[in-house]
């Protein structure tokens, strides 16, 4: 784990004791799905993990899988395993790309043209 | 976002990203490293893989992310998971080093991943044309080539409209297959 300094960091926790060893999640996410954080009551946040309230304040605006990674500093499996079992407890809600056969379909990749030609 | 080794792919990905480009790490075990011979070592070894990308919010419910490649193409099981759902790649050269974007071509090439190759200028030269890196890579008539500066937003920009036109146009002609 390095900084853009250069300088090495330990991370918040250790990555295989948040996962409980299990490095696959039950469901494969993409570095790329989306994840969002839903409403919680101010009490029920005591009740969370510090890596799940982490994700939770990053996923208020919505994220990818690979950002939530990189900001927590975990490693890609270990992010897809937290936000897999926070999305089985419906502490998430993920967003995945309308695929065609594993491939964006025409109304995405006209929707992408578009807002790339806005910028 | 494919390339050589410090051709510029994390300065290309900068170059529209709205936000500074982040590093996600991947660790691969002895199991999975299959080049690194492990066998006489007693304990279990990991090397870490970063991916730098980037993010572009082109619409309130519509975000592109640019994963840039890691360097080498051992480390390349992490692009394996890029592919499904990609839009497409884009391949940087430098026209001095072409020979280090072969591993790349090969790679999208057997994925059936549409690609594009950006030339990306010095200083606004560009040593070779695009006739020159076209006959170089062997690349079919219909992949594009482009020049394109990766320091540059409104280049990086046209460079990626080129890709989503083109894979556009290639979902036309050929149906879902590349």
């Amino acid at each position: 784990m390095r900084d853009r300094d250069g300088t090495e960091d330990e991370p918040l926790f250790r990555p295989y004791a948040v996962t409980g060893g299990r490095a696959e999640p039950r469901y494969h996410l993409a570095m790329e799905t989306l994840v969002s954080s839903v409403a919680l009551k101010s009490n029920d946040y005591s009740l969370l993990g510090p890596e799940q309230e982490s994700i939770m304040m990053l996923c208020r605006t919505v994220r990818s899988v690979a950002e939530i990674s990189a900001l927590l500093r975990v490693p890609l499996g270990v992010a897809r395993v937290l936000i897999a079992d926070m999305a089985d407890e419906g502490l998430v809600r993920l967003h995945m790309p309308q695929l065609n056969q594993g491939q964006p379909d025409l109304n995405l990749l006209e929707r992408v043209l578009s807002g790339l030609r806005r910028l | 976002m494919a390339g050589g080794f410090g051709v510029g792919k994390t300065t290309f990905v900068g170059a529209v990203s709205e936000i500074l480009p982040l590093t996600t790490e991947a660790v691969m075990t002895d199991a999975s490293a299959g080049i690194d011979d492990l066998g006489l070592t007693p304990n279990k070894t990991t090397t870490t893989v970063a991916m730098d990308f980037g993010r572009l919010s082109l619409d309130q419910d519509l975000i592109l992310y640019l994963f840039g490649t890691p360097g080498q193409h051992r480390f390349w099981f992490m692009w394996d998971d890029l592919v499904r759902g990609a839009i497409g790649a884009v391949v940087l050269v430098d026209s001095r080093r072409l020979a280090d974007c072969f591993p790349a071509i090969d790679y999208f090439e057997e994925a059936q991943l549409p690609f594009l190759v950006a030339m990306n200028g010095w200083e606004g030269q560009f040593l070779h044309s695009e006739d020159e890196v076209r006959e170089a890579l062997s690349l079919p008539p219909h992949v594009p080539v482009v020049r394109t500066d990766a320091r540059s937003r409104d280049a990086v920009k046209s460079t990626l409209i080129s890709l989503v036109e083109y894979v556009l146009t290639v979902r036309a002609a050929y149906g879902r297959t590349y």
